[in-house]
């Protein structure tokens, strides 16, 4: 048993200490049998203080350590290392979460959670007593990923991956990879477009022998766990033979036109975000990949017209399940823009009120002249941070790339119309980094900025055919300003994806924000609470595109590490049989999962043996056994039964 | 929130499972009674009836296994398994006087906080009533 315990209690800053008392549960600790030095620490995953503990064990010859901290998750590794180069097993340590499970969670009781406190610190150090030396095991991991998303972000990641050397599935819900980033035209900084980017993704993505792309999929099921996922994938079908490739085929291109015109079905273009209509055989843009048209499985009523024109066209193809066998899973699938609700700032109600992002198709769809709904568009206006920064919505947080992207859209409508005049109605500019060029450009261009408050919204009215928008001006000692637009613009923010069943089948837990949750932003990045989980780009936060690319490539090499190396070490957390009390009956062979309890002879009778490499440490085969014969290594009797009695005392 | 010092709840939460729903209760700053104290194992069907019993000899007011339901990572057996256990541990808990109601369990997916905040604040109130009518 140990008995010359290191303690250390930390404040996490002021995380735990503005509401947990960390002295008093120092001097209380500090009195428990065994425990040689306890202190506090502003921070104890500062390199200063492993520094501290690894000397303190030297110094003091410390046999355990425990560290009361933030959650297991974040941290455990960190002090198992701490350990190892102390000279420690780093199984003689034990982490007790006193954040996430105690200060934060009892912000509103700070005596009780002080008590609280002292009773998981003393339930560790009771747990660390009983620890025993361990080796990890090590568990045999597929080197292959599940990438959902093939937006820039799922591709990106892809291909990082599959240049590293994994097995690549790639997964698009929709039919056409690219996500949103095909949908905008000219980017900032880089001046491509968002087809150049995709396309340029795509042509890896197609010639590395690693990737196997997946479109019209979606995740079905996932069963397993890290190293070893096995995933179901539902593919609907394109209901186009998969040799219609229109590249370089002007009479397959021909004859696809001549069906997407006879298709009677009309649906509104979500592409488009709405503002035009498409048929139910499609193709979004002529370079969209893969380069071969798609028949809208939901809408189309299979009338038949189009396989007049087409002779790819194929009614025959069926729904498929596809099976994969994976080590991680990495989710790239992106955000929604901000729907308004119908009469915010008159959307829905007033006709030549739109969103950025359709504004942003608008422009690309308008070759020489602005015109929405057939009227000439010349002075228009921007409201900012309409479902951002909400204070009596959910989403009060910024989304970031909305500043500048409608001040991008405003100098490409400026720079590609005549006579364009804008107007940015705007709670302050948020055009960070080198963004702020945009900003400074579009103020040299003459764009016009008003700024409001929360407290005083902009009113939008119709009178007659003019369209007004009334603003108290905080930049004009809050003079009230009516701009009359031709067309308003309200700049919308990222919001996480509707309908979204990848969080309720991989289990993701999401923020306050609802997006996917990383651990921790600085410490555990795109990583989730799900080993073998990894998340990037918009699904986690409101990112801009290269945002997005530097998420992916942390995903991916997130990911890569952790299932290259064909193995994964893992907890060694395995079931042991007591001989001596063990009269073998069976019940434990039977409800185990893996084959990993066997009958041998001992002694002249029959006993339960473990088979440590079948074994997975679930503990299912313990509660069965009437003798209580079997027990977990790290969760034994003692050291449940003495962590139970430490909480109570 | 009311809180009752007196009524010790004892949480079997799973490390994969329910235990990042709890982490994600306190990051979201969703309170619940600070007696709730949490232990957690590798799956709720490998609890044993034997640590509950010992949680309520040593004064334990309630006990909950915050199951990992059909989320297991171990396999589909372990709602049927967890459900076994409590059914032997409320046996137990009978022969010894001690009112099967003080032991629940519910599913707890890795991104159910809401639900297990909920779950400790009625365990507290049922525990408080059931002391308030003893008394």
């Amino acid at each position: 048993m140990k008995n010359n315990i290191g303690v250390y209690i930390c404040q996490c800053g002021s995380n735990i200490s503005d509401y947990v008392d960390v002295e008093k549960v120092r001097d209380e600790v500090s009195k428990i049998e065994g425990v040689a030095i306890a202190k506090t620490t502003m921070f104890a995953c500062a390199d200063s203080t492993q520094k501290e503990i690894i000397e303190d064990v030297r110094n003091k010859k410390l046999d355990a350590m425990v560290v009361a901290s933030c959650s297991p998750k974040l941290h455990l590794f960190t002090f198992r290392n701490v350990a190892i180069r102390a000279g420690l097993n780093p199984y003689h340590y034990v982490q007790v979460n006193i954040r996430e499970q105690d200060s934060w969670a009892h912000s509103d009781h700070p005596a009780e959670a002080t008590l609280k406190a002292i009773g998981l610190v003393s339930a560790g150090i009771a747990r660390v007593k009983h620890s025993k030396a361990l080796k990890s095991i090590d568990i045999p991991s597929r080197n292959a990923v599940a990438i959902l998303g093939a937006g820039v972000s799922g591709m990106r990641a892809a291909i990082e991956m599959a240049d590293m050397g994994t097995e690549v599935h790639l997964i698009e819900r929709e039919h056409f990879v690219g996500g949103r980033t095909s949908q905008w035209s000219q980017l900032f900084t880089t001046r491509q477009s968002g087809e150049e980017v995709v396309s340029g993704l795509y042509n890896k993505i197609i010639n590395n022998e690693n990737i196997s792309l997946y479109t019209g999929a979606e995740l079905l099921s996932m069963k397993g766990s890290v190293g070893d996922f096995k995933a179901k994938i539902r593919i609907i079908p394109r209901y186009i033979k998969a040799d219609c490739i229109l590249k370089d085929n002007q009479e397959l291109l021909n004859a696809t036109l001549k069906a997407i015109n006879a298709c009677p079905v009309e649906i509104s273009d979500d592409f488009n975000f709405n503002i035009t209509k498409r048929k139910a055989i499609y193709k979004n843009y002529h370079s969209e990949f893969p380069e071969c048209p798609a028949i809208d499985y939901e809408h189309c009523t299979k009338c038949g017209e189009c396989a007049k024109y087409l002779d790819a066209v194929d009614f025959e193809q069926k729904e498929q399940e596809v099976e994969i066998n994976v080590g991680a899973f990495v989710v790239a699938t992106g955000f929604d823009p901000y729907e308004p609700e119908k009469g915010e700032y008159a959307y829905a109600e007033v006709e030549n009120v739109i969103t950025l992002p359709q504004f942003k198709r608008l422009i690309e769809m308008n070759e020489k002249e602005l015109t929405y709904r057939n009227k000439a568009v010349k002075n228009i206006a921007y409201i900012y941070c309409v479902g951002s920064r909400q204070t009596e919505g959910k989403n009060n947080y910024c989304s970031r790339y909305c500043c500048t992207s409608a001040i991008h859209a405003a100098i490409h409508a400026r720079n590609k119309y005549r006579d364009i005049n804008n107007f940015h109605i705007n709670r302050g500019i948020r055009t960070y980094g080198k963004q702020e060029l945009l900003y400074e450009e579009s103020s040299r261009n003459g764009d016009i900025y008003l700024q409001f408050d929360e407290e005083n919204i902009p009113v939008v009215e119709k009178q007659g055919e003019k369209l007004i928008i009334k603003v108290k001006d905080i930049l004009t000692q809050e003079k009230e300003l009516e701009v009359e637009a031709d067309l308003l613009v309200l700049v919308t923010g990222m919001v996480p994806r509707k309908h979204s069943k990848v969080s309720d089948i991989l289990k993701i837990p999401l923020g306050r924000d609802h997006f996917f949750n990383e651990i921790h932003p600085k410490l555990k990045p795109v990583e989730t609470v799900i080993d073998g989980v990894f998340i990037c780009g918009a699904c986690q936060a409101p990112f801009n595109i290269t945002e997005t690319i530097k998420s992916s490539l942390s995903a991916a090499s997130k990911a890569n590490a952790l299932i290259s190396k064909g193995k994964i070490e893992l907890e060694p957390t395995i079931a042991e049989i007591n001989p001596e009390q063990c009269s073998w009956c069976g019940a434990c062979t039977e409800v185990c999962l893996y084959d990993a309890i066997r009958k041998i002879g001992h002694n002249g009778k029959e006993i339960a043996e473990v088979d440590e490499s079948k074994c997975k440490g679930c503990g299912m085969c313990l509660p069965v056994c009437d003798q209580n014969a079997i027990n977990l290594i790290g969760y034994t009797d003692k050291e449940i039964e003495s962590f139970i009695d430490a909480l109570i005392s | 929130m009311k809180t009752n010092i007196q009524s010790k709840i004892l949480v079997f939460s799973t490390e994969k499972i329910s235990d990042p729903a709890i982490d994600l209760a306190g990051l979201l700053k969703k309170h619940y009674p600070p007696s709730v104290y949490t232990i957690n194992v590798p799956c709720s069907s490998s609890v044993k009836p034997k640590w509950i019993l010992h949680a309520f000899d040593k004064g334990f007011d309630g006990v909950f296994i915050a199951a990992d339901g059909t989320d297991c990572p171990y396999g589909e057996t372990c709602s049927d398994n967890t459900a076994n256990i409590v059914k032997q541990a409320h046996q137990e808990m009978k022969a010894r006087g001690i009112d099967p109601a003080r032991l629940k369990m519910a599913a707890i997916c890795s991104v159910c906080a809401e639900s297990f905040v909920k779950q400790m604040i009625s365990f507290t109130k049922a525990l408080e009533n059931e002391q308030k009518q003893e008394n």
